[in-house]
């Protein structure tokens, strides 16, 4: 067993860096958008009930789970958990703590690259000038390979691959590195969080203009705090509460393990956990509520928020409403805010890299440096898919296996496990030995019987999501290579037809009846009109349409003849690389277990 | 902005700064413990793992 080779510097570090772990993009941009997608106001009832009924609960169960491991020398999660029960099975389920982190950490930090980036356009003023629209097509050149935004050719790529070597060199660093990043990028994602808070906070209808008169902040803030209380009834906004807890804080991923198992044998686990929990909070419920929603209504209206509420506000609509605040304020407002996503994303993308590097010291002896660089280099690999078939599907895919699925399986099971096989006595023991604070004896029922419900809960209600996703129920065009393509849905429930609206040999256009969602002031509720839309698809040499103006097209009919590649091929790709990538770690950890048999380390 | 959400908005932000300030208070406050004893501290962890 390798010795504890390294250790937090301080508390407050070790609490910044959990924090950090937790806090990221989606505090600032899947929070408000659930919130104003799931009852407004209402939402944070079912929000803080899963906080404290699933939240927390799990901070303790990994803190403490961590800290146990630690203690015997593993620092990554395979050998955690089989230091916790009998049976060979519990290091690879443990694989999940590290396949997870290598696989989201290829596709986040494509993100953190994106944040970089803005940084940089933002100062040199290149969004000066530009329109909604230009600044939207702005994102989508981007992160199409091979078009350049400002001359810099391969863009995209030259900052995702800077971006993984910061991390790397940071993580090479090892522990000191990423408390040293944490104490400076936290509290400037505090800082620069309240300024754009403030400013959400006081914009009210300063940002009308002729085109959105309409537009005020406080319609944002109305309709994103007004309390529904009809939507507590429905179990989607539930589900979707619970969902929301879980993937801010991190859990199931194998980093709070990761981090806690470096703390000293007696450190207290309780008041650590709800303070680096708490934090993550506050930036959610505090900023995270301030920012987005309430600037994006103050400029073009509540409707506009309603209808196109998203991620992809971040990039393709916040450039373009800091224009509006004057040239020199633009340049400040556009570095507080990818600068604070940025932060948001590397604390959380370093917090990837230790539990492989962790796993490499204790059972190789790698060095931090080797640890690290091995990292980056498996990254770049499973990374460079997703930043050169981004739009074929690739990183969703990731996205959804990764950064999904396999953070409720692992999560699922590491409760049953702590709960019910380590059993609670000795883990609400573990919990409690060396606690600063008391916790409340609810939490051992709490964690015994509720946790792993609503999680198993959780895994169940995503299972019809994940037999459609593995059936490409999204598409109609489910062959790899084809000889024509067919139409795809043009609404959610694939129920709705279209008509060819103009044809040209490299492209077809089609119009149909959509839904939009418009809030009606007088009323003082949400109601819904139908709208004629348009769906467009671009086709290259060697492909050519074959409907006709005004023609009606429904979903699955042909459209075009050609040889195509479809998505499903790319997409097929990235999951056939996370399947390697978890075989591949499933191969290390069996080497793992060979090397400690013939040490005579093996229990079981 | 309307009354209601006010009222939502402040209760919830109050109630999850609240929270996080009294834990970081503690945290600032608590002494650290004293360096664990080899000799006496890890007496109980015998557990698993043995050479």
């Amino acid at each position: 067993m390798s010795a504890k080779a390294e250790s937090w510097g301080s508390r407050v570090g070790l609490i910044l860096a959990m924090a950090g772990n937790a806090v990221g993009l989606g505090n600032f941009l899947r929070f408000p958008v659930q919130a104003v997608q799931n009852g407004g106001g209402t939402f944070i009832i079912p929000y803080l009930v899963c906080f404290v009924v699933m939240g927390i609960p799990l901070l303790f169960i990994e803190w403490s789970t961590g800290r146990y491991g630690g203690r015997y020398g593993n620092h990554s999660t395979p050998y955690i958990l089989d230091t916790m029960a009998k049976g060979r099975i519990w290091k690879y389920i443990g694989v999940f703590g590290i396949f997870t982190n290598i696989a989201v950490a290829s596709y986040y930090c494509y993100i953190e690259s994106w944040t970089m980036s803005y940084v940089y356009h933002s100062v040199a003023g290149t969004f000066s000038g530009m329109d909604q629209s230009q600044v939207a097509g702005f994102f989508s050149d981007y992160t199409t390979i091979g078009v350049s935004t400002t001359g810099i050719p391969y863009e995209a790529v030259i900052f995702y691959i800077a971006c993984l070597l910061l991390n790397t060199y940071i993580l090479s660093k090892g522990l000191g590195g990423i408390e040293k990043v944490a104490k400076i990028g936290m509290p400037l994602l505090i800082l620069f969080g309240a300024i754009l808070a403030f400013k959400g906070l006081t914009l009210g209808t300063d940002g009308a203009s002729n085109l959105f008169p309409d537009a005020n902040a406080w319609d944002g803030l109305n309709f994103l705090w007004t309390p529904q209380f009809d939507s507590l009834t429905n179990p989607s906004v539930w589900l979707a509460a619970a969902g929301q807890i879980f993937f801010t804080l991190s859990v199931g991923m194998g980093t709070i393990h990761c981090y806690a198992a470096y703390m000293k044998s007696k450190d207290d686990v309780a008041l650590n956990a709800v303070s680096a929990g708490f934090m993550n909070e506050f930036v959610e419920v505090v900023l995270g509520s301030l920012i987005v929603i309430p600037i994006a209504a103050g400029y073009l209206g509540l409707d506009w928020v309603l209808q196109n509420a998203g991620f992809g506000m971040a990039f393709q609509t916040m450039p373009y409403l800091f224009q509006q605040w004057g040239e020199v304020l633009a340049i400040f407002a556009g570095l507080f805010w990818f600068g604070l996503l940025f932060f948001a994303g590397i604390t959380s993308s370093l917090a990837m890299g230790t539990p492989w590097m962790g796993f490499m010291r204790d059972e190789f002896n790698w060095s931090g440096k080797k640890g690290a660089w091995s990292f980056g280099l498996i990254a770049l690999l499973m990374g460079l898919p997703t930043v050169f078939f981004f739009n074929q599907g690739v990183f969703d895919e990731y996205d959804y296996w990764a950064g999904t699925v396999s953070l409720v399986v692992f999560a699922f099971l590491e409760t049953v496990l702590f709960a019910w096989i380590f059993g609670i006595n000795k883990g609400w023991a573990e919990i409690n030995m060396g606690a600063d604070i008391k916790v409340p004896i609810f939490f051992k029922y709490v964690i015994l019987i509720v946790t792993p419900l609503l999680l198993g809960w959780v895994l169940f209600a995503s299972v019809p999501d994940m037999v459609a996703k593995l059936s490409n129920d999204d598409t109609k065009n489910k062959e790899w290579f084809a000889d024509a393509y067919y139409a795809e849905n043009f609404d959610a429930a694939g129920t709705k037809a279209g008509v060819v609206d103009s044809v040209a040999t490299d492209f077809v256009k089609m119009s149909f009846q959509n839904e939009k969602k418009v809030f009606n002031k007088k009323l003082d509720k949400v109601e819904v009109q139908t709208f004629t839309d348009y769906k467009s698809y671009g086709f290259k040499q060697g492909q050519s349409p074959v409907v006709a103006v005004g023609q009606t097209v429904k979903p699955g009919d042909k459209i075009a003849e050609g040889e195509f590649t479809n998505n499903v091929f790319y997409k097929t790709l990235g999951r056939l690389l996370l399947v390697s990538l978890f075989a591949f770690i499933c191969i290390v950890v069996y080497r793992a277990f060979i090397k400690r048999r013939k040490e005579g380390r093996v229990h079981s | 902005m309307k009354t209601e959400a006010i009222i939502t908005m402040v209760a919830a932000q109050g109630i999850v700064t609240c929270f996080m300030a009294y834990f970081f208070y503690r945290v600032l406050t608590t002494k650290p413990k004293p360096e664990p004893d080899s000799y006496t501290d890890n007496d109980e962890e015998t557990e698993r793992q043995k050479p």
